[in-house]
């Protein structure tokens, strides 16, 4: 589950930070701000597609390179997110 | 007084005082000088003389702030660059400036032994931080040239002030960077002028995340050594809610912005007042910041002071707007700083009335001696002043002054683009989109973005038969600009309008970009 979720997240980062251009040096843990792939507007613009993207909001807070700074940070963060709000749906859901 | 003389008079004054935060990192100024003088030892038994030059690609570490000192210790001239920039242009700055040193992180060990084939002069490559090594020049570690043994530098060996303390490089309207020569002379006399009406004292927390190879960043580190203030560092304003947790932590009194990073604030969710109960002052330069956001910021920071501040790299900073005339004129950028003089002038190069829009001109002790070796350029910048001795400056942007001498900005004279606070010249980006195969025409033009003030956009005409994306062209600016040059947007249009001559006519392009939008 969780490397399946890193694997939308590493063909998101290729696609739009590094246009396509994929050399393999991506790792999950390298750091996307210090590796140049990703600036400030380039966060703005990776908030707005996991917000999208997994249906969650980002709270001030929650925008920091503990949750976004890699491949990984971004998945585990995404992970915590979904199992919080399993945890905090009713046992019985109605969907739709 | 030399530059790095303000960090000997800080360091003896209170040498256990806190110059410098960087991460987990913690300098006193009594560790700052010591640093400094190691490195400077260091440069001088490699063969490092008066005069030369050494470039400093990194981002915003502590081991750049002890570069910049140890560079001005040994004599030497150093030129800040930005960390992403690219083989090419490295190179062709390296070679430009025939650089014998360069000071770097290891991360861009590999871009820099790329540049470095076009920089014979290149002789000593030293690399901070861990990571993997690759074959450079002269391959030094930070790390083992500050605990070398051997003697400090003389200070009366390094020079007098009248001797070049800095290049930086700034982008032409022709293309290629210009590197704007700055004497220890003029880069004190600007940041003495920007002390005083900031009134910067040793209390001051300062805090850096503008990148320090632009010179508005780079002066943070200046201004605060001089003062003996303390300088909090940051890489970066990706994470605006992590800076603005140090900012509390630090208990900052002064940060410096520009209109990006404002309007990043003004779109976080969470964040009150509270956040900014000890901040002394803002400043904002680079462009003029929109009036509501002005008027949002000091509803923000309501204990705050706010200053506008416009300025170019040839003299650093222009012009200020004092705080409480932000109400009256919040469309002026101000007065001239402290100590010089701006005024406007007509084609003639007489000053013009008030209200009258003419060129910018700036006479001060902080304007530029010139661009490295390129006369020409250098030429149409400084032109004979009042004294046979004197140039003054012409800053290519169109102003206006009301009937009470406050300057408002009309326009570029050229074709250079703000975004994100840095300039980028249209020529650059066009001349890389043209090394692309299958572009046969482009131009560059900049469309207004309310985080980025203007966004790049490229405008290209595919050769007959050529077929590529959008994606493509990015992709291709991606590998060969710096960030901020990288175009936002693409269109491909099937033909560009010329002038009669036949040239491509940018300002309509960027109408009929206008015109579609």
């Amino acid at each position: 589950m969780r490397s399946e979720i890193e694997t939308q997240i590493r063909a998101y980062v290729v696609e739009n930070f590094l246009f396509g251009d994929d050399d393999g040096t991506l790792e999950p843990e390298t750091s996307l701000l210090e590796m140049g792939i990703v600036d400030s507007t380039g966060v703005l613009e990776l908030v707005m597609y996991l917000e999208t993207e997994f249906g969650i909001r980002m709270a001030d807070e929650e925008i920091v390179p503990e949750n976004l700074d890699s491949i990984r940070a971004i998945a585990r963060y995404i992970a915590s997110k979904n199992d919080a709000a399993e945890a905090a749906r009713p046992a019985i859901a109605v969907n739709g | 007084m030399r530059l790095e003389q303000t960090l000997r008079i800080s360091a003896a004054r209170n040498p256990g005082k806190t110059a410098l935060v960087a991460g987990d990192v913690r300098l006193s100024y009594a560790d700052l000088d010591a640093l400094s003088d190691r490195l400077a030892g260091a440069l001088l038994r490699r063969g490092i003389e008066r005069g030369d030059r050494v470039v400093v690609f990194t981002d915003n570490r502590w081991e750049a702030v002890v570069a910049i000192y140890a560079i001005q210790k040994a004599g030497a001239v150093f030129s800040p660059i930005n960390p992403s920039t690219k083989a090419d242009k490295l190179g062709y700055v390296l070679s430009n400036c025939r650089a014998r040193a360069i000071v770097t992180q290891t991360n861009r060990l590999t871009v820099v032994a790329d540049a470095a084939k076009a920089a014979p002069s290149l002789e000593l490559t030293i690399s901070a931080g861990d990571g993997r090594e690759t074959e450079t020049p002269g391959l030094c570690r930070f790390e083992d040239l500050i605990v070398e043994p051997g003697p400090a530098p003389r200070p009366e060996e390094a020079g007098i002030e009248l001797d070049l303390s800095m290049l930086v490089y700034t982008s032409g309207s022709t293309g290629n960077p210009k590197g704007v020569m700055m004497t220890h002379q003029n880069v004190l006399a600007a940041s003495t002028s920007i002390v005083t009406y900031l009134e910067n004292t040793a209390d001051d927390i300062i805090l850096g995340v503008l990148p320090i190879s632009f010179d508005y960043g780079l002066y943070q580190v200046l201004m605060s050594v001089q003062v003996g203030a303390t300088l909090v560092l940051e890489k970066s304003f990706a994470f605006p809610y992590a800076i603005l947790k140090r900012l509390a932590e630090e208990k900052v009194t002064g940060f410096p912005l520009v209109p990006t990073m404002a309007a990043m604030i003004l779109q976080m969710k969470d964040v009150g007042p509270e956040a900014f109960a000890g901040l002394r002052y803002i400043t904002n330069t680079a462009a003029a910041l929109p009036a509501s956001h002005i008027a949002r910021l000091r509803e923000l920071m309501p204990g705050t002071i706010v200053y506008s501040m416009y300025g170019l790299t040839e003299c650093k900073r222009c012009t200020w707007l004092p705080p409480e005339q932000l109400d009256i004129r919040p469309g002026s950028v101000g007065i001239a700083i402290p100590g010089t003089e701006a005024f406007v002038v007509g084609d003639d190069g007489l000053p013009v009335a008030p209200g009258v829009t003419g060129e910018l001109v700036i006479r001060g002790p902080h304007v530029m001696r010139g661009y490295w070796e390129n006369p020409e350029a250098t030429d149409k910048a400084l032109k004979p002043g009042p004294y046979p001795w004197e140039k003054v400056l012409y800053t290519g942007d169109l102003f206006r002054a009301d009937e009470d001498g406050f300057l408002y900005f009309v326009a570029r004279k050229d074709d250079i683009i703000k975004t994100r606070g840095e300039k980028v010249s249209p020529k650059e980006v066009e001349a890389v989109l043209y090394a692309m195969p299958g572009i046969r025409e482009a131009a560059v033009i900049g469309v207004p973005d309310p985080i980025l003030g203007a966004a790049i956009r490229a405008v290209v005409v595919a050769a007959d038969g050529a077929a590529f994306t959008e994606r493509d062209v990015i992709r291709h600016c991606a590998r060969n600009l710096e960030d901020f040059m990288v175009p936002k947007t693409v269109e491909i249009r099937d033909a560009l309008p010329k002038t009669d001559s036949g040239k491509i006519n940018r300002r309509l392009v960027e109408q009929q970009a206008l015109e579609v939008a």
